[in-house]
């Protein structure tokens, strides 16, 4: 006897899509805004630090509205997507969309945290040796902000699995499409009769939700230590 | 030839620093915090000064005037820090590699591992080393880029006094085995009398005096010396 139902399974493999997609392929551009916000100064950086922020505080179905707005049919960004076909709005891709713009900001605080923490001594000794920003960046920065990577990594994907107000709006609830795991359980508790598989959904979203975080908290706690140690 | 006239502030300290000297191996000396490492990280391009000129063996590093100011990657100086600044997830031969010239050949990698005695320690990270060797590596690190000239930051300060005999004897080695500019930060007399031919004593940003090495010792006391018995 399976486990989960067919419909489950459905919602639970499209849910670990989205957020895998969506995750990663906001990362280049939360590294680089992490960057940003790490290592230079410029005019408007509070502002610009809020903005990214702004998916963190806004309520859920305000973002998602606001894709609805932009990448819609007729929204601004999406009528020119439809035309290229290359639609995202009511399908997987819109909801990995959704769920890219609700981790970003978690990407963002964790990453900027991971590149705060790397001496800029070793950047600058680097820098000596004739590295230039890329080099520096690529050999010394990145692989030493590594552990908070991967814990911004794992935060981010449970954010992005979690995921249900912006993607609902966005990109409604469309079985095999859009309906991802939350979508799928809040469906099930309207359902008489979906107690069982609302049950079932809630263990797997917890377990999905201690896995990350006890990944993201034991790539912390070992970076700490493994400062700790260089410092001692 | 080294010209260095150089202008810059840090909080409340200025320093004003003009030295002209003909010397292969200049000593910056002076007490803690009169601005000998401030000078060093100008000539490496690590501070920018408010106005001056930097000109090593001909080169022009830095120039307010004609507004020259060569990126620190591109100066070809090997720095030598005080806190060595290796870097802690390469292992020894990764960092001994990592400014390595491209006109470098495996010879010359094997010549300064060997002048260096660090054979030994090539697969080892930086937290497996002992004080002398980690600054035996970062001397090397900064041999293998065959630098235009060697900048050295207190390459004996912090460590016990095996490892500090130990550092200066290669440190004696190099001087007699390389035609290499040097420049020297110390606010010790016995690693100034063996590494330098000439000294520029430096008090709160000021030059006070600029002897060639023999008054330079003349002018010390027996206690300015207390390991002088000991290392020769």
């Amino acid at each position: 006897m399976d486990v989960l139902t067919h419909a489950e399974t459905v919602a639970l493999a499209l849910s670990f899509k989205v957020s895998l997609v969506g995750v990663f392929a906001s990362l280049p551009v939360a590294i680089a805004c992490a960057w940003l916000l790490a290592r230079t100064r410029f005019f408007g950086k509070p502002l610009f630090e809020g903005l990214l922020l702004l998916p963190l505080i806004l309520p859920p179905v305000v973002t998602g509205y606001i894709l609805l707005l932009a990448f819609g049919h007729h929204g601004a960004i999406g009528r020119w997507l439809d035309a290229a076909g290359l639609s995202i709005a009511f399908r997987w891709t819109g909801a990995a969309l959704a769920a890219a713009v609700m981790a970003f900001p978690l990407l963002v605080v964790a990453l900027r945290n991971a590149f705060e923490s790397v001496d800029r001594k070793l950047e600058h000794a680097a820098a000596t040796l004739g590295a230039g920003p890329w080099r520096i960046f690529f050999s010394i920065t990145l692989p030493l902000s590594l552990r908070g990577l991967v814990a911004g990594l794992a935060l981010a994907f449970a954010r992005a699995f979690g995921e249900f107000g912006a993607t609902i709006t966005f990109v409604s609830s469309i079985p095999g499409q859009t309906r991802t795991l939350p979508i799928a359980l809040y469906e099930l508790i309207s359902t008489p009769g979906g107690e069982a598989g609302a049950l079932r959904l809630t263990l797997v979203a917890v377990a999905v939700a201690l896995l990350a975080s006890l990944v993201a908290a034991l790539m912390l706690l070992r970076g700490g230590t493994r400062r700790s140690e260089a410092e001692a | 030839m080294i010209e260095l006239s150089i202008a810059l502030e840090r909080g409340e300290f200025s320093l004003e620093l003009a030295v002209a000297s003909p010397a292969r191996a200049l000593a910056l000396f002076g007490p803690s915090g009169c601005g000998k490492t401030s000078t060093l990280l100008a000539i490496a391009g690590l501070l920018q000064p408010r106005r001056g000129r930097i000109v090593i063996d001909g080169r022009v590093l830095f120039d307010s005037a004609t507004d020259v100011d060569v990126p620190t990657a591109r100066r070809n100086l090997g720095m030598v820090f005080q806190d060595a600044r290796l870097f802690p997830h390469l292992d020894v031969r990764e960092n001994l590699r990592y400014g390595m010239a491209r006109k470098a050949t495996a010879t010359v990698f094997d010549d300064v591992v060997q002048l260096l005695d660090l054979p030994a320690l090539l697969k080892r990270k930086p937290g497996q080393l002992s004080g002398g060797q980690i600054r035996r590596v970062a001397i090397g690190r900064a041999l293998l880029r065959q630098p235009h000239a060697l900048l050295l930051d207190e390459p004996l300060a912090n460590l016990h006094r095996e490892a500090r005999e130990e550092v200066l004897e290669h440190l004696r080695g190099l001087k007699r085995g390389l035609a290499l500019t040097t420049i020297l930060v110390s606010h010790q007399p016995e690693e100034v009398v063996a590494l330098a031919d000439s000294v520029a004593r430096i008090e709160d940003g000021r030059l006070v005096a600029l002897d060639g090495i023999g008054v330079f010792r003349a002018s010390l006391r027996p206690l300015d010396m207390p390991a002088s018995r000991a290392t020769g």
